[in-house]
């Protein structure tokens, strides 16, 4: 496998040959900047064609084939399109807040994004609670979505952020004792840690059962989170004609679309690398010739691959389920998953303790 | 790191907000100004008072949310502590559980 830190260390020291430390560092960090800004937006575009295709699909249609070939230039067309529309101002909102929101929704997922281990040795954000810190972060887009129904003085955006912000956070416990969990079996919260421990056998092999029930909460959770699929009634559009973005327009209301999807790469995202080993090759232990083989794909393939073949998991919860309502989903959260995930906790504690891992 | 990425977030939405601003067209029309209900005028106060329950799930959430983060400290530890770390945070998980079986015995999980 690759280390790709050496080619970071290479770019470091050419640059600090011509010019100072500081100089050096200012130049990576708009390079980075730069480059996570790009991968974002094209994975937002690439997310949205990918959505739309499969949708098309599962309905049994061809979807967007128009523009470009296989409808590929779809999504950049419709970021034009978006663009050049009216930013209507409006009357009765609170104005400073209505401008905040799309802020903190896109920093919290950019935040989030920039967190998401690569590939071997390329990682924007490494530090030693990174996982945590990848939780927090992604919280706060929460916050930006009751601002946004709140500031929007209408009474269909105040319903959809009040059901949007109530699902988000019961959700969100579940999330965060599914990652405890795996925390207990990797023994460390560092992301790159987290996938090295998974060299020899994905966390989701080697953690007998109480790792696939961690699965399994943690996506049904992250499409709760995601406010997709059958959780989708924050933004139900038969009901609330949009959610909570509803007075948005324009490029403001790209802002939400472009986090929903990328918090749908993120949730699949972190998926991957709690439960499939990020961007470790799948290894199978005794299999020499076959992990050999397994580590000429390189690690960012890896990833990627990982990342969306779950996230067409979570397209596919979509089109599988019907809608719940309010008080079907909060009894699910609280009475349902949050009891399961306690004992599972306590389950994984056990198999760590006893070393009954692989 | 996290700054730049900070930083990024808001550049992106500065930007793109920036150049919509440049190249969008303008028309005014009062009516365009009134919050969107379907054709239909709005009547009274839009931001009201909203149903209570929502407030009672963020604080049983605030409440369980805390106490998973203490948990974070000793879940990176629970290779080492063995045995004895079990039975010392097994206190600890029973007052979560206990917060639970009261929170649901209360009816607070109810949907009413």
């Amino acid at each position: 496998m690759q280390d790709l830190s050496v080619v970071t260390s290479w770019i470091h020291s050419l640059l600090t040959g011509y010019m100072p430390e500081w100089a050096a560092v200012t130049i990576e960090c708009v390079v980075i900047g730069v480059a996570l800004l790009l991968l974002y937006s094209l994975l937002a575009l690439f997310y949205i064609l990918f959505e739309r295709k499969i949708c098309a699909y599962f309905q049994c249609r061809l979807g967007p084939n128009r523009v470009g070939f296989w409808g590929l230039l779809q999504s950049v067309a419709d970021m034009f399109k978006i663009l050049i529309k009216e930013l209507i101002s409006l009357n009765h909102i609170d104005k400073f807040l209505f401008a905040l929101a799309p802020y903190l929704v896109i920093i919290a997922s950019m935040l989030a994004f920039a967190n998401l281990p690569w590939g071997n040795g390329l990682q924007i954000i490494d530090f030693n609670v990174g996982i945590f810190f990848l939780l927090a972060v992604s919280s706060i887009g929460v916050l930006g979505i009751l601002l946004a129904g709140w500031s929007s003085n209408n009474k269909y955006t105040l319903i959809g952020a009040m059901r949007s912000g109530a699902q988000m956070i019961s959700y969100e416990l579940s999330m965060g004792l599914c990652v405890i969990t795996i925390v207990v079996l990797a023994g460390t919260m560092n992301i790159n840690e987290i996938c090295l421990a998974q060299e020899h056998l994905w966390f989701i092999f080697s953690g007998h059962i109480p790792a696939w029930i961690a699965f399994i909460i943690f996506m049904i959770a992250g499409t709760a989170e995601t406010n997709r699929g059958p959780f989708d009634l924050p933004e139900a559009e038969s009901e609330l004609t949009a959610g909570y973005h509803t007075e948005y327009s324009g490029i403001h209301f790209g802002f939400f679309y472009l986090a929903e999807y990328l918090n749908l790469f993120i949730v699949s995202g972190v998926a991957a690398l709690l439960f499939f080993g990020g961007w470790m090759p799948l290894h199978i232990p005794g299999f020499d010739a076959f992990n050999h083989v397994m580590d000429f794909i390189p690690s960012v393939i890896w990833f990627f691959g990982k990342a969306i073949a779950l996230s067409f998991v979570i397209i596919w919860f979509k089109w599988t389920f019907p809608r719940l309502r309010i008080d079907q989903l909060l009894t699910l959260e609280w009475k349902y998953l949050l009891p399961i995930n306690l004992v599972n906790l306590v389950l994984m504690v056990l198999v760590v303790t006893y070393s009954l891992y692989l | 790191m996290a700054l730049v990425a900070l930083l990024t977030g808001v550049a992106l939405v500065a930007a793109a907000l920036l150049i919509a601003k440049l190249i969008s067209p303008r028309s005014f029309n009062p009516a365009k100004g009134e919050p969107y209900e379907c054709g239909i005028p709005t009547r009274g106060e839009s931001m009201a008072q909203f149903k209570v329950g929502y407030y009672l799930f963020a604080i049983l959430f605030l409440m369980f949310d805390v106490e998973t983060v203490f948990l974070y400290p000793w879940a990176v530890r629970v290779h080492e502590l063995g045995t004895q770390g079990l039975t010392a945070i097994a206190v600890f998980f029973g007052i979560i559980v206990l917060g639970l079986v009261y929170a649901w015995r209360k009816g607070a999980l109810e949907w009413k």
